[in-house]
C-alpha cells in the first residue's frame, strides 16, 4: 500500500467521526435536547475521562469474560465439529440442536442460566460461550468435511487410519475455516459477555461494562452510558484486530496453494 | 503364462447417476508386463482414469478382477503409488514433509533409512537441497509435479500409476518431465501405467500403447522405438510414422 492510500484509509474514517460529532453537537443545540436524553459529544468525552478508571476496569472484566467465552466456544465447538466430521449419523442426529444454539434468543435463556449457574462471573462466560459457539461449529465442520478428493485418495492409498487422516489431513485443512469462524465469533463473544453482565450485574457479582451500563442507566447517567457503549465497541474492535492478526499469521504459516505459477 | 505386473480381466464399471446407469468400462482386458511403461490413450471421458482408479483400489469394479503381481489389489497396496493430475501437495507442508508423508502414513515402515531415502529420491527428481524446505505455493508447476513424483517414489513402489500428471504443464516442461520418468524407470525398474491424451507423449514414453474404444481396449500398439530415448527421437521418421499409426487407431477406435 502506498503512502497516500494509507493516509486515506486512516483519514477517511476519522473525517466521518468528526462530521458525525459536529452534526450531533448541532442537533443537540438545534432541538434543545436535554443532557439526560442526549448529551453533547464533549460531555461524553468528559464523562469518559472522569469515569476512566471504572470504564477501564469494566472493559478489562468484560474482556476476560469474552476471551474466556471465546476460548471455551473454540475448544468445545472444535471438538463438536470433529465429532460431526466422523459420522454423518452423529451429524444428522445432533445438528438440529446446534442450530437451536444459533436461533434461541440469548436474552430469553440468560435468566435460566443464572438460576442454574448462579449470578457469577462463570455465568457471564457461559453466555458468551453459547452465543459465540455456532460459527465455530459450523465453519470447522465445513472445513473438516471439505477436503480435496485427491488428498483423501492419497491417504486411502497409503492405508492411513481414520485417526491419522483426522490428525494429518482434516484438522490442518480446517485451520483456515476455524479462523474464519473466529472472525465472526469474536464480536459475538463480546455481545454475549455484555448480555450476561446485564443480567448478572444487578447482583453485584460482576463489575464489567454490562453491569456498569445497568447502574448508569438506573442513575440516568446518559453521558457515562454512551461512554460505556464506546468502550464496548473499542473492546470488540480490539478483539477483532487480534483475530485478524491471528488470521494473517495462520495464512502465512498455512499457506494456501494458489495453483500453478510460471516455471522458473 | 508369465505373471504380469498388472492384469485386468473383463473389468466392468457401471455408475449410477441421475440419468440412469452409465457404463464406463465394459469388459476391459489389459496386461502390463513388469518393468514396462504402458500408456492408456483415448479421448477425455473414455474411462482411462477410471481404470487407473480401479487398479489402485480407489474405485470398485462392478465386475471383473484386477491382480497385481498375481495378488489382489487389497493385498498389494504397498506395491502401488499414484501420481495425480494435480500435484496434490499439502499446502501447509514443505517439500521435504510432503515427500515424507507416505512414510508417516503407512504402517510398519521404520525410520532407519528414511533420511537417506528422502535425500536420494529428491535428488533423483532434480530437487536442490535449497528447495527442500519450500512450501508448495513457493514452487513452480514443474517443481510441484517433481515433488509429487518424489512422494510417489519414497516407498519404492513396484508399480507407478500416473493420471495425466503433466496435462497442465507447457510443452517444454512436459518434455523435461517425460525424460525424468524415463530416467526413473531406467534406474528403478518401476512398472508404469500412464494415462494421457497426448499422442506424442504416449509414443515417447511407452513400450506399448493401449488405445481405448468404448470402455474397452480397442487396439494395443507396441512402440518399437529403441531405448534409451532422447529428445532427438521425437523428430525421427520412425516417430512420425508411429504418430500417424496411433492417430489413425485413435480416430478408428473413437468412431467404432
Amino acid at each position: 500500500m502506498n503512502k497516500s492510500a494509507l493516509w486515506i484509509r486512516i483519514a477517511a474514517p476519522i473525517g466521518v467521526l468528526v462530521a458525525v460529532a459536529i452534526l450531533w453537537h448541532l442537533a443537540v443545540d438545534w432541538f434543545k435536547l436535554p443532557a439526560v436524553l442526549l448529551p453533547k459529544p464533549q460531555r461524553v468525552l468528559q464523562a469518559i475521562w472522569t469515569e476512566r478508571a471504572k470504564l477501564l476496569n469494566g472493559a478489562w472484566v468484560t474482556f476476560q469474560a469474552s476471551a474466556l467465552g471465546l476460548l471455551a466456544s473454540t475448544l468445545i465447538g472444535s471438538l463438536v465439529a470433529i465429532l460431526f466430521s466422523q459420522s454423518s449419523w452423529i451429524r444428522t442426529a445432533l445438528y438440529p440442536y446446534v442450530i437451536f444454539l444459533q436461533t434461541v434468543p440469548i436474552v430469553a435463556i440468560a435468566p435460566l442460566l443464572i438460576v442454574w449457574s448462579g449470578a457469577e462471573f462463570r455465568t457471564v462466560v457461559l453466555v458468551s460461550c453459547i452465543i459465540s459457539i455456532f460459527p465455530i461449529i459450523s465453519n470447522v465442520t465445513s472445513g473438516l468435511l471439505s477436503i480435496d478428493q485427491n488428498h483423501l485418495d492419497l491417504f486411502r492409498l497409503q492405508g492411513a487410519s481414520r485417526w491419522k487422516t483426522l490428525l494429518k489431513l482434516r484438522i490442518p485443512s480446517a485451520i483456515g475455516s476455524l479462523v474464519q469462524g473466529l472472525r465472526i465469533s469474536c464480536g459475538l463473544s463480546v455481545i454475549g459477555a455484555i448480555v450476561g453482565e446485564l443480567f448478572v450485574g444487578n447482583s453485584g457479582a460482576s463489575d464489567g461494562l454490562g453491569a456498569l451500563m445497568n447502574a448508569m442507566q438506573a442513575n440516568l447517567k446518559t453521558a457515562e452510558l454512551i461512554g460505556a457503549i464506546i468502550a464496548c465497541t473499542i473492546l470488540g474492535i480490539l478483539l477483532f484486530l487480534a483475530v485478524e492478526a491471528l488470521n494473517r499469521w495462520v495464512l502465512r504459516r498455512w499457506t494456501i496453494d494458489t495453483g500453478f505459477e510460471s516455471d522458473r | 503364462m508369465a505373471t504380469a505386473a498388472i492384469r485386468c480381466e473383463t473389468i466392468r464399471v457401471v455408475f449410477d447417476n441421475r440419468t440412469g446407469k452409465q457404463t464406463i468400462l465394459d469388459g476391459l482386458d489389459l496386461d502390463v508386463p513388469m518393468g514396462q511403461i504402458v500408456t492408456l490413450l483415448g479421448p477425455s471421458g473414455c474411462g482411462k482414469s477410471t481404470l487407473l482408479r480401479v487398479v489402485a483400489g480407489l474405485t470398485q469394479a462392478t465386475e471383473g478382477t484386477v491382480t497385481i503381481e498375481g495378488k489382489s489389489v487389497a493385498q498389494s497396496q504397498n506395491k502401488l503409488a499414484f501420481v495425480f493430475q494435480e500435484s496434490a501437495l499439502l499446502p501447509w507442508r514443505t517439500v521435504w514433509q510432503n515427500v515424507r508423508l507416505p512414510w508417516e502414513l503407512r504402517r510398519g515402515l521404520g525410520a532407519g533409512e528414511l533420511q537417506s531415502r528422502l535425500e536420494s529420491v529428491l535428488e533423483l527428481v532434480g530437487f536442490k537441497p535449497a528447495d527442500w524446505n519450500k512450501k508448495p505455493h513457493q514452487l513452480s508447476g514443474g517443481m510441484k509435479m517433481r515433488a509429487s513424483i518424489a512422494r510417489a517414489l519414497i516407498t519404492q513402489p513396484d508399480i507407478l500409476l500416473l493420471d495425466e500428471p503433466f496435462a497442465a504443464l507447457d510443452d517444454m516442461l512436459r518434455s523435461k518431465l517425460n525424460d525424468l520418468l524415463l530416467q526413473i524407470v531406467e534406474q528403478t525398474q518401476t512398472t508404469m501405467l500412464f494415462v494421457t491424451h497426448n499422442i506424442s507423449e504416449a509414443i515417447y514414453l511407452s513400450h506399448s500403447i493401449a488405445v481405448f474404444s468404448h470402455g474397452r481396449i480397442g487396439e494395443r500398439i507396441e512402440v518399437d522405438l529403441p531405448f534409451p530415448r532422447t529428445a532427438a527421437a521425437r523428430s525421427s521418421p520412425e516417430f512420425a510414422a508411429m504418430y500417424g499409426r496411433v492417430s489413425q487407431s485413435l480416430a478408428r477406435n473413437a468412431s467404432v
